[in-house]
């Protein structure tokens, strides 16, 4: 659905009649076409997940990250432009760093988010600059609540707090089978704990992605949990793999319970 | 009267006191006593308020337990003029860190600050300054920031030029987990026995304590002091 933004889409510091700023849309689309990311808030703590579309053979697996530690108590995703992404991180990473040199303690979940969503919009303001083509997901723990977070700060400098939040390619299937997932139980003790989280994630990744369609992929994944001390860290490889193991046959098994309930539909004739 | 013909080399004393050396002239200090000694369930805080210029009082009621936010008070010693400005900061950096974050600043954060001032500006300051309160994350705090502006969390903490004479009696009669009574009374008799001998401390006892229900605010009169000329 191109819209045409005839005349009033060619500087971010420009509304269109209808009250749009284009330049903003445009950004979210560039983040529409990169690989999925993923966040679930768990009970006991925040998975991360971003999907790396493989550009290129000759790419050493595992290297060229997107997902980022800001502080121990704080990592983020990123998806669409890389390199904006990257500014975003470098920012998110100097306010930490000067929160706490200056008050003595780690800068709090919704502060972070506040300081990069007002970075973020900032670029949208400004006539000589261009809003940034990244939608930030942010998991973060705060060490004087106990609490544990995820927000998400999107190109126009909105952020909100999520149980579970996506960006990119598949955001719109991946969203409808997030809300699938137990997040969100009125008793807290019903909902999924973080290494469930991380086995659910590698299965809407790989549901989404199609064969032959899509180019081979990486998945890149973190988590901020109890098991990882509420520190940000890297989900360790031999869990990763287990998980995806576990993500294919689930599928299949899916697939398959699928296909015999449309068996018992035809003999039924 | 010269000395200098009997001593082998030259000694010549500039006529200043040890305390009131370090100030510009005419500057007040609060050559004080002041203390900070956390119970369960929140921290006292209590000073002397005597304000000397060399030997004469300037004030001899001065309130030196200063509120830099709801739960979070300070004890100052030193400069007047250097005590009031760092509170002052401290308070504008604490109430817009409140309205930033949503929440009400830890006693770490208020300490952290005043520590920063009392650091970065060690040149131009003469102040010691104990940060003490309570917060949801640590209940009761107390933070002792000397002269250099290091900061260091304490079980208890003294300071000011009155300090000096009740170490020995502080060090012999506090305990972990004092009650709120307990806590007051050692605060009072500390200062009292301070007051007694150190010069530039004096006048009346100030106490606040402070808990996560609120702040009360107490003072002891001079003429009703638990040790002193009035009680010998």
């Amino acid at each position: 659905m191109a819209s045409s933004g005839s005349g009033y889409d060619l500087s971010s510091s420009t509304f269109s009649p209808d009250g749009r700023i284009f330049q903003i849309e445009y950004a979210s689309k560039a983040v529409e076409n990169a690989g999925t990311a993923l966040g679930v808030k768990c009970r006991d703590g925040v998975v991360l997940c971003v999907e790396k579309p493989m550009l290129n053979k000759m790419l050493l697996p595992n290297t060229s990250r997107r997902i980022y530690t800001v502080d121990t108590n704080s990592g983020v995703a990123i998806t669409g432009f890389v390199s904006d992404g990257r500014q975003v991180v470098s920012r998110a990473r100097e306010e930490a760093s000067n929160y706490e040199e200056t008050y003595g303690t780690k800068i709090p979940p919704t502060t972070l988010a506040d300081r990069i969503a007002a970075y973020v919009h900032y670029f949208t303001l400004h006539g000589s600059l261009r809003p940034f083509g990244t939608s930030s997901l942010i998991a973060s723990y705060d060490t004087e609540t106990k609490e544990h977070s995820l927000r998400m700060v999107e190109p126009s400098g909105v952020t909100y707090e999520y149980f579970g939040c996506a960006a990119g390619k598949g955001r719109q299937p991946a969203k409808t089978e997030l809300e699938k997932l137990s997040l969100n139980k009125p008793d807290a003790e019903d909902n999924m704990t973080a290494r469930e989280g991380v086995k659910q994630l590698a299965r809407i990744i790989h549901l989404l992605h199609e064969e032959g369609k899509d180019k081979p992929f990486e998945l890149e994944m973190s988590w901020l949990c109890e098991e990882s001390g509420w520190e940000h860290k890297g989900v360790p490889r031999d869990y990763i793999k287990e998980a995806v193991e576990w993500a294919k046959k689930a599928i299949e098994d899916a697939e398959e319970d699928d296909e015999s309930e449309d068996e018992d539909e035809e003999m039924q004739d | 009267m010269n000395y200098q013909s009997y001593a082998p080399s030259t000694y010549e004393h500039d006529g200043k006191s040890a305390e009131t050396r370090n100030l510009k002239p005419g500057e007040l200090s609060t050559g004080t006593t002041i203390m900070a000694i956390p119970f369960e369930g929140g921290v006292v805080l209590g000073a002397d308020s005597r304000v000397s210029t060399g030997t004469y009082v300037a004030n001899r009621v001065s309130d030196k337990v200063a509120q830099l936010h709801d739960s979070i008070w300070c004890c100052r010693s030193g400069s007047a003029a250097d005590t009031q400005a760092l509170t002052d900061y401290v308070r504008h950096y604490l109430s817009q860190l409140a309205v930033e974050t949503g929440r009400a600043p830890t006693v770490k954060v208020a300490a952290h600050l005043m520590r920063k001032l009392c650091y970065e500006n060690k040149d131009n300051l003469m102040a010691g300054v104990i940060v003490g309160g309570w917060d949801p994350v640590e209940k009761g705090s107390v933070y002792n920031i000397p002269l250099g502006g290091s900061c260091i969390k304490m079980p208890f903490a003294i300071g000011g030029s009155g300090s000096t004479y009740i170490y020995g009696l502080v060090d012999s009669e506090f305990k972990e987990a004092l009650s709120k009574d307990e806590a007051l009374s050692l605060v009072k008799k500390s200062i009292s026995h301070a007051m007694a001998r150190d010069g530039s401390s004096g006048g009346i006892i100030r106490t606040v304590v402070v808990t996560e229900s609120g702040n009360e605010r107490e003072y002891v009169p001079g003429d009703q002091l638990p040790y002193g000329p009035a009680g010998w």
